[in-house]
Protein backbone atom coordinates (compact mmCIF):
# COMPACT_ATOMS: atom_id res chain seq x y z
CA UNK A 1 0.00 0.00 0.00
CA UNK A 2 2.94 2.30 0.09
CA UNK A 3 2.11 4.16 -3.12
CA UNK A 4 -0.81 5.52 -1.28
CA UNK A 5 -0.55 8.86 0.46
CA UNK A 6 -2.64 9.34 4.07
CA UNK A 7 -5.13 11.48 2.03
CA UNK A 8 -5.33 8.90 -0.65
CA UNK A 9 -5.95 6.08 1.68
CA UNK A 10 -8.53 8.16 3.80
CA UNK A 11 -10.56 9.12 0.55
CA UNK A 12 -10.31 5.50 -0.57
CA UNK A 13 -11.55 3.68 2.82
CA UNK A 14 -14.65 6.12 2.58
CA UNK A 15 -15.83 5.27 -1.11
CA UNK A 16 -15.44 1.86 -0.58
CA UNK A 17 -16.63 1.77 2.66
CA UNK A 18 -19.65 3.47 1.14
CA UNK A 19 -20.10 1.06 -2.11
CA UNK A 20 -19.83 -1.30 0.63
CA UNK A 21 -22.83 0.37 2.31
CA UNK A 22 -24.50 0.14 -1.02
CA UNK A 23 -23.81 -3.86 -1.04
CA UNK A 24 -24.90 -3.75 2.36
CA UNK A 25 -27.75 -2.40 1.85
CA UNK A 26 -29.01 -4.96 -0.85
CA UNK A 27 -27.56 -7.98 0.85
CA UNK A 28 -29.56 -6.75 3.60
CA UNK A 29 -33.15 -6.17 1.74
CA UNK A 30 -33.05 -10.00 0.67
CA UNK A 31 -31.52 -11.17 3.90
CA UNK A 32 -34.17 -9.62 5.74
CA UNK A 33 -36.79 -11.67 3.60
CA UNK A 34 -34.96 -14.74 3.87
CA UNK A 35 -34.44 -14.62 7.20
CA UNK A 36 -38.08 -14.18 7.93
CA UNK A 37 -38.57 -17.50 4.98
CA UNK A 38 -35.51 -19.71 5.83
CA UNK A 39 -34.93 -18.60 9.90
CA UNK A 40 -38.40 -17.92 10.47
CA UNK A 41 -40.31 -20.48 8.87
CA UNK A 42 -37.07 -23.26 8.17
CA UNK A 43 -38.01 -23.27 4.40
CA UNK A 44 -34.61 -22.86 1.94
CA UNK A 45 -35.71 -20.80 -0.83
CA UNK A 46 -33.52 -20.90 -3.65
CA UNK A 47 -36.12 -19.60 -5.93
CA UNK A 48 -35.56 -15.64 -3.40
CA UNK A 49 -33.12 -14.28 -6.06
CA UNK A 50 -35.52 -14.88 -8.56
CA UNK A 51 -38.39 -12.84 -6.41
CA UNK A 52 -35.47 -9.79 -6.16
CA UNK A 53 -35.12 -10.22 -10.23
CA UNK A 54 -39.43 -9.85 -9.97
CA UNK A 55 -38.97 -6.80 -8.08
CA UNK A 56 -36.19 -5.18 -10.53
CA UNK A 57 -38.12 -5.91 -13.86
CA UNK A 58 -41.20 -4.49 -12.62
CA UNK A 59 -39.13 -1.22 -11.63
CA UNK A 60 -38.03 -1.76 -14.98
CA UNK A 61 -41.30 -2.17 -16.90
CA UNK A 62 -42.71 0.95 -15.11
CA UNK A 63 -39.92 3.03 -15.95
CA UNK A 64 -40.89 2.17 -19.79
CA UNK A 65 -44.16 2.35 -19.38
CA UNK A 66 -43.89 6.08 -17.52
CA UNK A 67 -41.52 7.12 -20.12
CA UNK A 68 -43.74 6.44 -22.99
CA UNK A 69 -47.06 6.93 -21.56
CA UNK A 70 -46.78 9.55 -18.95
CA UNK A 71 -43.66 11.73 -19.59
CA UNK A 72 -44.42 14.18 -16.46
CA UNK A 73 -44.50 11.02 -14.28
CA UNK A 74 -41.17 9.96 -14.79
CA UNK A 75 -39.69 11.71 -11.50
CA UNK A 76 -41.62 10.19 -9.38
CA UNK A 77 -42.25 6.80 -10.90
CA UNK A 78 -39.38 5.14 -8.63
CA UNK A 79 -41.22 5.12 -5.73
CA UNK A 80 -44.11 3.63 -7.11
CA UNK A 81 -42.20 1.30 -8.31
CA UNK A 82 -40.97 0.12 -5.65
CA UNK A 83 -44.20 -0.41 -3.73
CA UNK A 84 -45.63 -2.60 -7.15
CA UNK A 85 -42.37 -4.25 -6.76
CA UNK A 86 -43.17 -5.13 -3.18
CA UNK A 87 -46.84 -6.23 -4.37
CA UNK A 88 -46.01 -7.62 -7.24
CA UNK A 89 -43.28 -10.41 -5.54
CA UNK A 90 -45.37 -10.59 -2.60
CA UNK A 91 -48.32 -11.79 -4.55
CA UNK A 92 -46.12 -13.78 -6.72
CA UNK A 93 -44.59 -15.95 -3.10
CA UNK A 94 -48.47 -16.13 -1.90
CA UNK A 95 -49.05 -18.00 -5.00
CA UNK A 96 -45.74 -20.09 -4.81
CA UNK A 97 -46.70 -20.83 -1.31
CA UNK A 98 -50.14 -21.58 -1.67
CA UNK A 99 -49.25 -23.84 -4.93
CA UNK A 100 -45.72 -26.15 -3.90
CA UNK A 101 -44.28 -24.67 -0.53
CA UNK A 102 -47.16 -25.08 1.57
CA UNK A 103 -47.18 -29.15 0.69
CA UNK A 104 -43.67 -29.29 1.50
CA UNK A 105 -43.28 -28.15 5.12
CA UNK A 106 -42.50 -31.74 6.69
CA UNK A 107 -39.59 -32.02 4.13
CA UNK A 108 -37.25 -29.61 4.02
CA UNK A 109 -34.57 -31.07 1.64
CA UNK A 110 -37.69 -31.29 -0.62
CA UNK A 111 -38.49 -27.42 -0.20
CA UNK A 112 -34.79 -26.71 -1.69
CA UNK A 113 -35.30 -28.68 -5.01
CA UNK A 114 -38.93 -27.71 -5.92
CA UNK A 115 -37.56 -23.89 -5.03
CA UNK A 116 -34.18 -24.61 -7.08
CA UNK A 117 -36.81 -26.14 -9.91
CA UNK A 118 -39.05 -22.67 -9.53
CA UNK A 119 -36.02 -21.07 -9.71
CA UNK A 120 -35.04 -22.34 -13.29
CA UNK A 121 -38.33 -21.67 -14.33
CA UNK A 122 -38.43 -17.48 -13.16
CA UNK A 123 -35.52 -17.14 -14.52
CA UNK A 124 -36.68 -19.06 -18.26
CA UNK A 125 -39.55 -16.45 -18.11
CA UNK A 126 -37.24 -13.78 -17.59
CA UNK A 127 -35.52 -14.65 -20.52
CA UNK A 128 -38.45 -15.42 -22.36
CA UNK A 129 -40.00 -12.27 -21.44
CA UNK A 130 -37.87 -9.59 -21.20
CA UNK A 131 -34.96 -11.10 -23.41
CA UNK A 132 -31.53 -12.59 -22.26
CA UNK A 133 -29.88 -8.88 -22.13
CA UNK A 134 -29.61 -6.58 -19.47
CA UNK A 135 -31.86 -4.16 -18.86
CA UNK A 136 -31.74 -1.02 -16.75
CA UNK A 137 -34.65 1.45 -15.91
CA UNK A 138 -34.11 4.62 -16.49
CA UNK A 139 -33.30 6.79 -13.07
CA UNK A 140 -35.16 9.57 -12.41
CA UNK A 141 -32.70 12.37 -12.12
CA UNK A 142 -33.05 12.92 -8.57
CA UNK A 143 -30.95 9.32 -8.08
CA UNK A 144 -27.66 10.74 -10.55
CA UNK A 145 -24.81 12.80 -9.57
CA UNK A 146 -22.90 12.59 -6.41
CA UNK A 147 -22.30 14.06 -3.14
CA UNK A 148 -18.62 15.42 -2.75
CA UNK A 149 -17.94 16.41 0.83
CA UNK A 150 -13.75 16.99 -0.28
CA UNK A 151 -11.95 16.68 -3.22
CA UNK A 152 -11.54 13.08 -3.84
CA UNK A 153 -14.20 11.89 -2.31
CA UNK A 154 -17.41 11.02 -4.26
CA UNK A 155 -20.60 9.36 -2.63
CA UNK A 156 -23.04 8.67 -5.57
CA UNK A 157 -26.77 9.90 -4.27
CA UNK A 158 -28.67 6.41 -5.45
CA UNK A 159 -26.08 4.64 -2.74
CA UNK A 160 -27.73 7.09 -0.32
CA UNK A 161 -31.42 6.29 -1.33
CA UNK A 162 -30.64 2.78 -1.11
CA UNK A 163 -29.37 3.12 1.90
CA UNK A 164 -32.14 5.29 3.15
CA UNK A 165 -34.86 2.79 1.75
CA UNK A 166 -32.88 0.13 3.43
CA UNK A 167 -33.48 1.27 6.82
CA UNK A 168 -36.90 2.47 6.48
CA UNK A 169 -37.94 -0.96 5.49
CA UNK A 170 -35.53 -2.58 8.60
CA UNK A 171 -37.34 -0.61 10.96
CA UNK A 172 -40.67 -1.57 9.35
CA UNK A 173 -39.65 -5.25 9.59
CA UNK A 174 -38.64 -4.86 13.06
CA UNK A 175 -41.91 -2.95 14.06
CA UNK A 176 -43.79 -5.85 12.57
CA UNK A 177 -41.80 -8.70 13.71
CA UNK A 178 -41.93 -7.07 17.34
CA UNK A 179 -44.18 -5.09 18.25
CA UNK A 180 -47.48 -5.90 16.07
CA UNK A 181 -49.73 -8.97 17.08
CA UNK A 182 -48.80 -10.45 13.29
CA UNK A 183 -45.32 -10.89 14.18
CA UNK A 184 -46.24 -12.25 18.09
CA UNK A 185 -48.21 -14.97 15.69
CA UNK A 186 -45.41 -15.73 13.26
CA UNK A 187 -42.67 -15.93 15.80
CA UNK A 188 -44.83 -18.35 18.29
CA UNK A 189 -45.64 -20.33 14.91
CA UNK A 190 -42.12 -20.78 14.04
CA UNK A 191 -41.26 -22.10 17.75
CA UNK A 192 -43.94 -24.78 17.70
CA UNK A 193 -46.49 -25.32 14.77
CA UNK A 194 -48.61 -27.67 16.11
CA UNK A 195 -49.12 -25.96 20.07
CA UNK A 196 -49.63 -22.35 18.09
CA UNK A 197 -52.71 -24.66 16.53
CA UNK A 198 -53.23 -25.27 20.12
CA UNK A 199 -53.24 -21.63 21.00
CA UNK A 200 -55.59 -20.53 18.39
CA UNK A 201 -53.42 -19.22 15.91
CA UNK A 202 -54.35 -20.08 12.21
CA UNK A 203 -50.90 -20.99 11.32
CA UNK A 204 -51.46 -21.92 7.70
CA UNK A 205 -52.49 -18.60 6.98
CA UNK A 206 -49.42 -17.42 9.13
CA UNK A 207 -47.25 -19.08 6.71
CA UNK A 208 -48.78 -18.39 3.66
CA UNK A 209 -48.59 -14.13 4.40
CA UNK A 210 -44.93 -14.68 6.01
CA UNK A 211 -43.83 -16.16 2.98
CA UNK A 212 -45.35 -13.40 0.82
CA UNK A 213 -43.76 -10.75 3.24
CA UNK A 214 -40.45 -12.05 2.50
CA UNK A 215 -41.51 -12.68 -1.13
CA UNK A 216 -42.43 -9.07 -1.07
CA UNK A 217 -39.22 -7.72 0.42
CA UNK A 218 -37.32 -9.41 -1.54
CA UNK A 219 -39.15 -7.61 -4.77
CA UNK A 220 -37.96 -3.99 -2.76
CA UNK A 221 -34.47 -5.78 -2.64
CA UNK A 222 -35.29 -6.05 -6.47
CA UNK A 223 -36.38 -2.33 -7.35
CA UNK A 224 -33.05 -1.39 -5.06
CA UNK A 225 -30.87 -2.96 -7.19
CA UNK A 226 -31.53 -1.28 -10.34
CA UNK A 227 -29.99 1.61 -8.85
CA UNK A 228 -26.70 -0.12 -8.64
CA UNK A 229 -26.09 -2.60 -11.58
CA UNK A 230 -28.46 -3.74 -14.58
CA UNK A 231 -30.90 -6.60 -14.36
CA UNK A 232 -30.77 -10.08 -16.18
CA UNK A 233 -32.35 -13.32 -16.06
CA UNK A 234 -29.80 -14.62 -13.60
CA UNK A 235 -28.84 -11.38 -11.69
CA UNK A 236 -31.19 -13.10 -8.85
CA UNK A 237 -29.24 -16.41 -8.52
CA UNK A 238 -25.44 -14.18 -8.44
CA UNK A 239 -26.65 -13.20 -4.72
CA UNK A 240 -28.57 -15.96 -3.73
CA UNK A 241 -25.56 -17.53 -2.12
CA UNK A 242 -24.34 -14.29 -0.25
CA UNK A 243 -27.56 -14.12 1.03
CA UNK A 244 -28.01 -17.64 2.66
CA UNK A 245 -24.45 -16.98 3.64
CA UNK A 246 -25.68 -13.42 5.34
CA UNK A 247 -28.57 -16.05 7.12
CA UNK A 248 -26.61 -18.14 8.27
CA UNK A 249 -23.77 -15.73 9.54
CA UNK A 250 -26.01 -13.59 11.52
CA UNK A 251 -27.71 -16.85 12.87
CA UNK A 252 -30.82 -17.91 11.92
CA UNK A 253 -33.98 -16.67 13.34
CA UNK A 254 -31.62 -13.22 14.45
CA UNK A 255 -32.94 -10.06 12.64
CA UNK A 256 -30.52 -8.32 14.86
CA UNK A 257 -27.64 -10.87 13.31
CA UNK A 258 -28.68 -10.51 10.26
CA UNK A 259 -28.15 -7.10 10.04
CA UNK A 260 -24.98 -7.22 11.72
CA UNK A 261 -23.47 -10.05 9.57
CA UNK A 262 -24.74 -8.39 6.02
CA UNK A 263 -22.55 -5.48 7.13
CA UNK A 264 -19.27 -7.49 8.10
CA UNK A 265 -19.71 -9.25 4.96
CA UNK A 266 -20.53 -6.46 2.74
CA UNK A 267 -17.77 -3.86 4.00
CA UNK A 268 -15.16 -7.15 4.44
CA UNK A 269 -15.65 -7.66 0.48
CA UNK A 270 -15.61 -4.34 -0.64
CA UNK A 271 -12.82 -2.85 1.16
CA UNK A 272 -10.24 -5.98 0.50
CA UNK A 273 -11.93 -5.84 -3.28
CA UNK A 274 -9.76 -2.82 -4.17
CA UNK A 275 -6.34 -3.51 -3.08
CA UNK A 276 -6.58 -7.68 -4.48
CA UNK A 277 -8.92 -8.87 -7.21
CA UNK A 278 -12.38 -9.46 -6.62
CA UNK A 279 -12.36 -13.36 -6.24
CA UNK A 280 -9.74 -13.48 -3.86
CA UNK A 281 -11.77 -11.25 -1.71
CA UNK A 282 -14.52 -13.84 -1.78
CA UNK A 283 -12.19 -16.09 -0.88
CA UNK A 284 -11.02 -14.52 2.09
CA UNK A 285 -14.17 -13.59 3.36
CA UNK A 286 -15.77 -17.15 2.66
CA UNK A 287 -12.78 -18.35 4.65
CA UNK A 288 -13.43 -16.47 7.33
CA UNK A 289 -17.04 -17.15 7.65
CA UNK A 290 -16.58 -21.04 7.20
CA UNK A 291 -13.84 -20.43 10.71
CA UNK A 292 -16.28 -18.36 12.55
CA UNK A 293 -19.34 -20.72 11.89
CA UNK A 294 -16.94 -23.84 12.84
CA UNK A 295 -16.42 -22.33 15.99
CA UNK A 296 -19.99 -20.88 16.68
CA UNK A 297 -21.92 -23.11 14.35
CA UNK A 298 -25.40 -21.14 15.87
CA UNK A 299 -23.76 -17.82 14.03
CA UNK A 300 -23.18 -14.37 15.63
CA UNK A 301 -26.54 -13.86 17.42
CA UNK A 302 -28.83 -16.67 18.72
CA UNK A 303 -31.27 -16.16 21.62
CA UNK A 304 -30.45 -17.84 24.52
CA UNK A 305 -32.75 -20.00 26.65
CA UNK A 306 -32.84 -23.51 28.22
CA UNK A 307 -33.39 -26.45 26.33
CA UNK B 1 -70.64 -29.16 27.69
CA UNK B 2 -67.76 -31.33 25.96
CA UNK B 3 -69.64 -34.67 24.77
CA UNK B 4 -67.45 -37.41 23.23
CA UNK B 5 -69.52 -40.04 20.87
CA UNK B 6 -67.67 -43.25 19.62
CA UNK B 7 -64.22 -41.96 19.76
CA UNK B 8 -61.84 -44.29 17.70
CA UNK B 9 -58.36 -42.78 16.98
CA UNK B 10 -55.71 -44.53 15.31
CA UNK B 11 -51.30 -43.92 14.86
CA UNK B 12 -51.47 -45.57 10.78
CA UNK B 13 -53.16 -48.95 11.18
CA UNK B 14 -53.34 -49.67 14.78
CA UNK B 15 -55.74 -48.17 16.99
CA UNK B 16 -55.20 -46.82 19.91
CA UNK B 17 -58.47 -45.30 21.23
CA UNK B 18 -61.15 -47.99 20.28
CA UNK B 19 -64.60 -46.54 20.56
CA UNK B 20 -65.30 -44.23 24.04
CA UNK B 21 -68.14 -42.47 25.20
CA UNK B 22 -67.87 -39.85 27.80
CA UNK B 23 -69.79 -36.11 28.86
CA UNK B 24 -68.90 -33.63 31.07
CA UNK B 25 -71.07 -31.23 32.08
CA UNK B 26 -70.81 -27.64 33.25
CA UNK B 27 -68.72 -26.28 35.86
CA UNK B 28 -67.81 -29.99 36.55
CA UNK B 29 -64.01 -31.14 36.35
CA UNK B 30 -63.23 -34.77 35.37
CA UNK B 31 -60.05 -37.02 35.79
CA UNK B 32 -58.95 -39.14 33.56
CA UNK B 33 -56.58 -41.34 35.65
CA UNK B 34 -54.67 -44.26 33.51
CA UNK B 35 -51.15 -45.84 33.62
CA UNK B 36 -48.42 -44.70 30.83
CA UNK B 37 -49.54 -45.28 27.18
CA UNK B 38 -52.76 -46.33 27.97
CA UNK B 39 -54.31 -43.56 25.18
CA UNK B 40 -54.46 -40.38 27.45
CA UNK B 41 -52.04 -37.61 25.73
CA UNK B 42 -53.91 -39.49 22.30
CA UNK B 43 -56.98 -38.75 23.58
CA UNK B 44 -56.56 -35.45 24.81
CA UNK B 45 -54.40 -34.75 21.28
CA UNK B 46 -57.47 -35.64 19.63
CA UNK B 47 -59.95 -34.07 21.57
CA UNK B 48 -57.65 -30.57 20.24
CA UNK B 49 -57.21 -31.65 17.35
CA UNK B 50 -53.71 -32.37 16.79
CA UNK B 51 -54.61 -35.55 15.86
CA UNK B 52 -57.13 -37.13 13.59
CA UNK B 53 -60.45 -38.27 14.47
CA UNK B 54 -60.82 -41.96 12.86
CA UNK B 55 -64.46 -42.38 14.18
CA UNK B 56 -66.97 -40.65 16.31
CA UNK B 57 -68.11 -37.32 16.89
CA UNK B 58 -66.99 -34.45 19.43
CA UNK B 59 -69.42 -31.74 20.63
CA UNK B 60 -68.82 -28.60 22.37
CA UNK B 61 -71.57 -27.04 24.04
CA UNK B 62 -73.59 -28.51 21.25
CA UNK B 63 -71.67 -27.57 18.27
CA UNK B 64 -69.65 -30.61 16.32
CA UNK B 65 -66.07 -29.83 16.41
CA UNK B 66 -65.15 -33.36 14.72
CA UNK B 67 -63.58 -31.91 11.66
CA UNK B 68 -62.15 -28.25 13.04
CA UNK B 69 -58.88 -27.47 13.02
CA UNK B 70 -57.16 -27.06 16.54
CA UNK B 71 -57.20 -23.26 15.93
CA UNK B 72 -60.99 -23.66 15.47
CA UNK B 73 -61.25 -25.88 17.92
CA UNK B 74 -60.14 -23.20 20.04
CA UNK B 75 -62.43 -20.61 18.85
CA UNK B 76 -65.31 -22.81 19.59
CA UNK B 77 -64.04 -22.92 23.01
CA UNK B 78 -61.64 -25.83 24.16
CA UNK B 79 -58.04 -24.92 25.44
CA UNK B 80 -55.26 -27.19 26.03
CA UNK B 81 -52.31 -27.20 28.45
CA UNK B 82 -50.34 -30.40 26.93
CA UNK B 83 -47.95 -32.58 28.66
CA UNK B 84 -44.21 -31.12 28.57
CA UNK B 85 -46.06 -27.42 28.92
CA UNK B 86 -44.94 -26.40 25.60
CA UNK B 87 -44.41 -23.00 26.17
CA UNK B 88 -42.74 -20.84 23.66
CA UNK B 89 -38.92 -20.82 24.55
CA UNK B 90 -37.90 -17.70 23.32
CA UNK B 91 -41.00 -15.57 23.73
CA UNK B 92 -41.05 -13.40 26.88
CA UNK B 93 -43.57 -14.68 29.66
CA UNK B 94 -46.13 -12.01 28.67
CA UNK B 95 -46.06 -12.68 24.47
CA UNK B 96 -46.22 -16.54 25.59
CA UNK B 97 -50.10 -15.26 27.18
CA UNK B 98 -50.74 -13.05 24.21
CA UNK B 99 -50.29 -15.67 21.71
CA UNK B 100 -53.67 -17.07 23.41
CA UNK B 101 -55.14 -13.67 22.94
CA UNK B 102 -56.04 -14.29 19.10
CA UNK B 103 -59.27 -15.97 19.59
CA UNK B 104 -60.90 -13.61 22.61
CA UNK B 105 -59.99 -10.99 20.61
CA UNK B 106 -58.33 -9.27 24.30
CA UNK B 107 -56.27 -6.44 24.05
CA UNK B 108 -54.43 -6.45 26.99
CA UNK B 109 -53.99 -9.62 29.80
CA UNK B 110 -57.01 -9.36 32.00
CA UNK B 111 -55.92 -8.59 35.72
CA UNK B 112 -56.98 -11.80 36.82
CA UNK B 113 -55.07 -13.71 34.67
CA UNK B 114 -52.07 -12.52 37.02
CA UNK B 115 -54.11 -12.46 39.96
CA UNK B 116 -54.22 -16.24 39.82
CA UNK B 117 -50.33 -16.01 38.69
CA UNK B 118 -48.29 -13.49 40.37
CA UNK B 119 -45.01 -15.61 39.60
CA UNK B 120 -45.80 -14.62 35.89
CA UNK B 121 -46.46 -11.27 36.52
CA UNK B 122 -43.15 -10.71 38.00
CA UNK B 123 -41.50 -12.40 35.33
CA UNK B 124 -43.55 -10.71 32.83
CA UNK B 125 -40.45 -9.77 30.90
CA UNK B 126 -38.47 -12.98 30.91
CA UNK B 127 -37.99 -15.39 28.39
CA UNK B 128 -40.70 -18.47 28.87
CA UNK B 129 -37.24 -21.22 28.24
CA UNK B 130 -35.93 -19.03 30.90
CA UNK B 131 -39.16 -20.31 33.77
CA UNK B 132 -38.63 -23.47 36.14
CA UNK B 133 -41.19 -26.22 35.54
CA UNK B 134 -43.25 -25.00 37.42
CA UNK B 135 -43.64 -21.40 36.35
CA UNK B 136 -44.04 -23.21 32.53
CA UNK B 137 -47.10 -24.90 33.64
CA UNK B 138 -48.66 -21.88 35.42
CA UNK B 139 -47.31 -20.17 31.88
CA UNK B 140 -49.40 -23.13 30.00
CA UNK B 141 -52.56 -22.60 31.96
CA UNK B 142 -52.67 -18.73 31.76
CA UNK B 143 -52.21 -19.00 27.95
CA UNK B 144 -55.19 -21.20 27.68
CA UNK B 145 -57.14 -18.89 29.91
CA UNK B 146 -56.73 -16.35 28.11
CA UNK B 147 -58.72 -17.88 25.34
CA UNK B 148 -61.98 -17.66 27.23
CA UNK B 149 -62.60 -21.26 26.97
CA UNK B 150 -65.57 -23.24 27.82
CA UNK B 151 -63.79 -26.76 28.29
CA UNK B 152 -59.88 -26.49 29.83
CA UNK B 153 -57.79 -29.41 28.72
CA UNK B 154 -54.87 -30.54 30.87
CA UNK B 155 -52.58 -33.28 30.04
CA UNK B 156 -51.05 -34.47 32.89
CA UNK B 157 -50.49 -31.02 34.43
CA UNK B 158 -48.12 -32.40 37.73
CA UNK B 159 -45.57 -34.20 35.53
CA UNK B 160 -42.23 -33.43 36.68
CA UNK B 161 -42.81 -30.87 38.82
CA UNK B 162 -42.21 -31.11 42.72
CA UNK B 163 -45.03 -31.63 45.49
CA UNK B 164 -45.02 -28.45 47.19
CA UNK B 165 -45.66 -26.76 43.43
CA UNK B 166 -48.20 -29.47 42.66
CA UNK B 167 -50.36 -28.65 45.69
CA UNK B 168 -50.58 -24.83 44.46
CA UNK B 169 -51.33 -26.03 41.05
CA UNK B 170 -54.55 -27.90 42.37
CA UNK B 171 -55.33 -25.05 44.50
CA UNK B 172 -55.10 -22.45 41.08
CA UNK B 173 -57.70 -25.24 38.96
CA UNK B 174 -60.35 -25.58 42.22
CA UNK B 175 -59.59 -21.16 42.26
CA UNK B 176 -60.44 -21.60 38.38
CA UNK B 177 -63.08 -23.42 38.23
CA UNK B 178 -64.82 -21.36 41.43
CA UNK B 179 -65.01 -18.16 39.73
CA UNK B 180 -65.35 -19.00 35.71
CA UNK B 181 -67.91 -21.27 33.92
CA UNK B 182 -65.75 -23.84 32.97
CA UNK B 183 -65.42 -27.77 32.48
CA UNK B 184 -62.08 -29.03 33.44
CA UNK B 185 -60.67 -32.05 31.62
CA UNK B 186 -57.29 -33.34 33.36
CA UNK B 187 -55.54 -36.31 32.93
CA UNK B 188 -53.33 -37.17 35.62
CA UNK B 189 -51.58 -40.46 37.35
CA UNK B 190 -51.21 -39.03 40.76
CA UNK B 191 -54.25 -40.06 42.65
CA UNK B 192 -53.82 -37.25 45.50
CA UNK B 193 -53.94 -34.63 43.06
CA UNK B 194 -56.75 -35.68 41.30
CA UNK B 195 -58.74 -36.03 44.59
CA UNK B 196 -58.03 -32.76 45.10
CA UNK B 197 -59.31 -31.05 42.09
CA UNK B 198 -61.95 -33.63 40.48
CA UNK B 199 -65.64 -34.13 41.04
CA UNK B 200 -65.67 -37.38 38.78
CA UNK B 201 -62.79 -40.23 38.04
CA UNK B 202 -62.23 -42.37 35.15
CA UNK B 203 -59.94 -44.61 34.79
CA UNK B 204 -58.81 -45.85 31.01
CA UNK B 205 -56.66 -48.83 30.08
CA UNK B 206 -55.58 -49.76 26.47
CA UNK B 207 -57.58 -47.08 25.17
CA UNK B 208 -60.93 -48.44 27.16
CA UNK B 209 -62.86 -46.79 29.76
CA UNK B 210 -62.87 -49.43 32.30
CA UNK B 211 -63.89 -47.57 35.72
CA UNK B 212 -65.71 -44.84 36.58
CA UNK B 213 -66.49 -42.75 40.15
CA UNK B 214 -67.76 -39.59 41.46
CA UNK B 215 -65.31 -38.40 43.99
CA UNK B 216 -67.08 -38.74 46.60
CA UNK B 217 -67.79 -42.58 46.37
CA UNK B 218 -64.04 -43.29 45.20
CA UNK B 219 -62.25 -46.29 46.87
CA UNK B 220 -58.91 -45.16 46.80
CA UNK B 221 -57.38 -48.52 46.90
CA UNK B 222 -59.35 -50.00 44.20
CA UNK B 223 -58.12 -46.81 41.56
CA UNK B 224 -54.42 -47.18 43.25
CA UNK B 225 -54.68 -50.76 41.89
CA UNK B 226 -55.50 -49.73 38.32
CA UNK B 227 -52.33 -47.11 38.36
CA UNK B 228 -49.67 -49.54 39.61
CA UNK B 229 -47.95 -51.69 36.64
Amino acid sequence: MGEYTTQELISIFAMQGFAGISLFSVLLLMALGLAIIFGQMGVINMAHGEFMAVGAYTTYLVSVLSEQYFPSFVPYYFIFAILLSFFIAGALGYLAEFALIRHLYKRPLDTLLATWGLSLIMQQAFRSIFGAREVSPTLPEWLLGSYQPTETIDIPLNGLFVLGLTLVVTIGVFILMYRSSWGLRVRATVQNRVMSGAVGINTKKIDRLTFALGCGIAGIAGAAFTTIASTGPTTGSLYIVDTFMVVVFGGAGSLLGTIVSAFSIAQGQSILEFFISGSMAKVITLLSIVIFLMMRPEGLFASKVRK
Amino acid sequence: MLEVTDLHVSYGQSEVIHGINFEAKKNETLAIMGRNGMGKTTLFKSLIGILEVGKGSIKVDGKDVTSNESYQRVGNGIAYVPQGRMIFPTLTVQENIETGMEVSGLKRIPDDIYALFPVLQEMRHRKGGNLSGGQQQQLAIARALVTNPKVLLLDEPTEGIQPSIIKDIANILNEIQKTRDITIIVSEQVLSFTMAIADRIIVIDGGNFIHEDLRKDVDTEQISKYLSV
